[in-house]
């Protein structure tokens, strides 16, 4: 479903990925892990053609994704639902406004606005701060936002970027249930993470950076980072 | 589905207006700044043009006839300026007048009233005053009288004189100094509309670059170009809007002020003006301010959609 063919993304002098060549199938759980700097992020703001790569190319599906017109990738990026490490909620609008946003964005209409946020809010737990702002939000619960945000549209994929980043311990096992949830239901998962916990709880596919580079790749994954 | 659209645009962009709390208020300050200045010029030019019409009313052209020429050569000379293009406006003054306008004149003055009384005849002749329509045409009036064949030779030997030589250099001048001050205002006017026109497309791209990263997001989210700019575009004319309707309200004092104060040196009440025009020159402002609000948003959020 997703091909990156001999991909290196280079920051000005800095290398952040060097000649990466990865394919994820569809319905596939993919733990992506490596130190902080080790072009975890570099690698999902490809995926989305955030960044485009220095040398390479990205394919969804047999489309080269930064190949695309910008309506063709506005197209794209309606069927992946990402959750950012720095969360990047809108911040005028309301917890129920930016999951609603989301939904209006690809064009659902307000019937099934009205039937869904409800429910995914219950899902993440955030129905009694429906109509905080963003900024009166602890770190957690920007965090089930960001989640809630991006399945609500019910994507083929779901890029993940540190979603227990900022979790407890007991948060962080409901995260990473919901995510394997979705699976079983069919949506491919790309999560990025460093922690060990997640790990053992999800027990599949893992692709290990270092230095931008992959030095592992796991069909069922274990903690394996020196 | 487009209604839905619309619906969506309009309410994110109410919000994203009243929610913005400071950064609207900074854009609505500079927009009621820029419409104040384009009001203001749109009076300034009401001003000039009302003191300029002041002066140009000053300035005619008056043919002084002999006592002895007959009221018929008169009249013919009086019925063939009246047909002359240039001309507004002929006014007769007869013998009788000009003598009493004459005495008015001299009230105080015993020899000269003395000496005229002296006389058996009426010494003035009548005379005509003529106003052109534009300053500039008072010596094409006046050179008709010397070479035009349209008088007949009779008209002609009734004339006395015609004081526009005398008046020559005082009308030059106040048709070169009248020409001097529309082409100045109108410079002056253009540099001060730009001027502010930049200074609040700055602003609203200020405000729009501030939004960047929450422009990107919704692009990451999906998002099309169009659904990203509509509540921006949205705010832009609310902004113009509430400009609009505050510059209004201020103008009430400020034009006032100025009808007490300046109407006698520029020769309209502003207030009486603004009165009058009141609903044009809110249109004028309300079109200013949306289209400004619009067009800057629209190009202001540009960059950030093209990539």
């Amino acid at each position: 479903m997703i091909y990156f063919n001999k991909v290196t993304k280079k920051y000005k002098n800095n290398t952040s990925l060097e000649d990466i060549s990865i394919s994820i199938t569809r319905g596939e759980f993919v733990a992506i892990v490596g130190h902080s700097g080790a072009g975890k992020t570099t690698l999902t703001k490809l995926i989305l053609a955030e960044e485009a790569p220095t040398d390479g190319s990205v394919y969804f599906e047999s489309i080269d994704i930064h190949k695309l017109t910008p309506k063709d990738l506005t197209k794209l990026r309606r069927k992946i639902g990402v959750v950012f490490q720095d969360f990047r909620l809108l911040p005028n609008k309301t917890t129920y406004e930016n999951i609603a946003f989301a939904m209006e964005a690809i064009g659902k209409d307000d019937k099934e606005i009205e039937r869904d946020v409800p429910h995914v809010l219950e899902l993440v737990d955030l129905t009694s701060k429906a109509s905080h702002f963003p900024h009166q939000l602890s770190g957690g619960e920007k965090q089930r936002l960001a989640i809630a945000r991006a399945i609500i549209t019910q994507p083929d994929i779901i890029i993940a970027d540190e979603p227990t980043g900022n979790l407890d311990p007991i948060n962080t096992v409901e995260v990473v249930n919901l995510l394997k949830k979705i699976n079983d239901l069919g949506t491919t998962v790309i999560l990025t993470t460093h922690n060990r916990a997640v790990l053992d709880q999800v027990k599949k596919r893992v692709i290990t950076l270092e230095n931008g580079r992959v030095v592992r790749d796991d069909k069922d994954g274990k903690y394996m980072l020196s | 589905m487009f209604l839905t659209k619309l619906k969506r645009v309009v309410v994110s962009g109410y919000r994203n207006f009243t929610r913005s709390g400071f950064t609207s208020v900074a854009s609505i300050l500079i927009m009621t700044i820029t419409l104040f200045v384009i009001t203001s010029l749109i009076f300034i030019q009401a001003g000039l043009n009302s003191s300029l019409n002041n002066i140009k009313d000053k300035v005619d052209v008056t043919v002084y006839f002999l006592p002895d020429a007959d009221e018929a050569s008169i009249d013919s000379v009086k019925e063939a300026l009246e047909k002359l293009p240039e001309v507004k406006e002929v006014s007769y003054t007869s013998q009788e007048e000009a003598l009493v306008e004459f005495k008015e004149k001299h009230s105080n003055d015993y020899l000269t009233l003395q000496a005229l009384d002296e006389l058996d005849e009426n010494p003035l002749g009548a005379s005509l005053n003529i106003k052109a329509k534009d300053p500039s045409q008072y010596e094409s009036i006046s050179k008709y009288f010397e070479s035009d064949s349209s008088l007949s030779r009779g008209a002609l030997t009734v004339i006395d004189k015609i004081d526009y030589h005398q008046n020559k250099i005082v009308i030059d001048r106040l048709t070169s100094i009248i020409k001097g001050a529309q082409r100045l205002g109108f410079v002056v006017s253009l540099i001060l509309i730009l001027i502010s026109l930049l200074i609040t497309f700055n602003t609203i791209r200020l405000i729009i670059y501030m939004s960047r990263e929450e422009i990107n997001v919704m692009k990451l989210v999906g998002a099309g170009g169009r659904y990203i700019r509509g509540p921006f575009v949205v705010s832009g004319v609310l902004v113009g809007i509430v400009a609009s309707v505050l510059t209004t309200i201020i103008f009430i004092p400020v034009s006032i002020w100025l009808g007490n104060q300046m109407t006698d040196f520029i020769g309209i009440n502003l207030y009486t003006y603004y009165k009058a025009n009141f609903f044009q020159l809110f249109i004028i402002m309300l079109g200013s301010g949306v289209a400004i609000g619009a067009i800057s948003s629209v190009f202001a959020i540009h960059r950030y959609l093209r990539k």
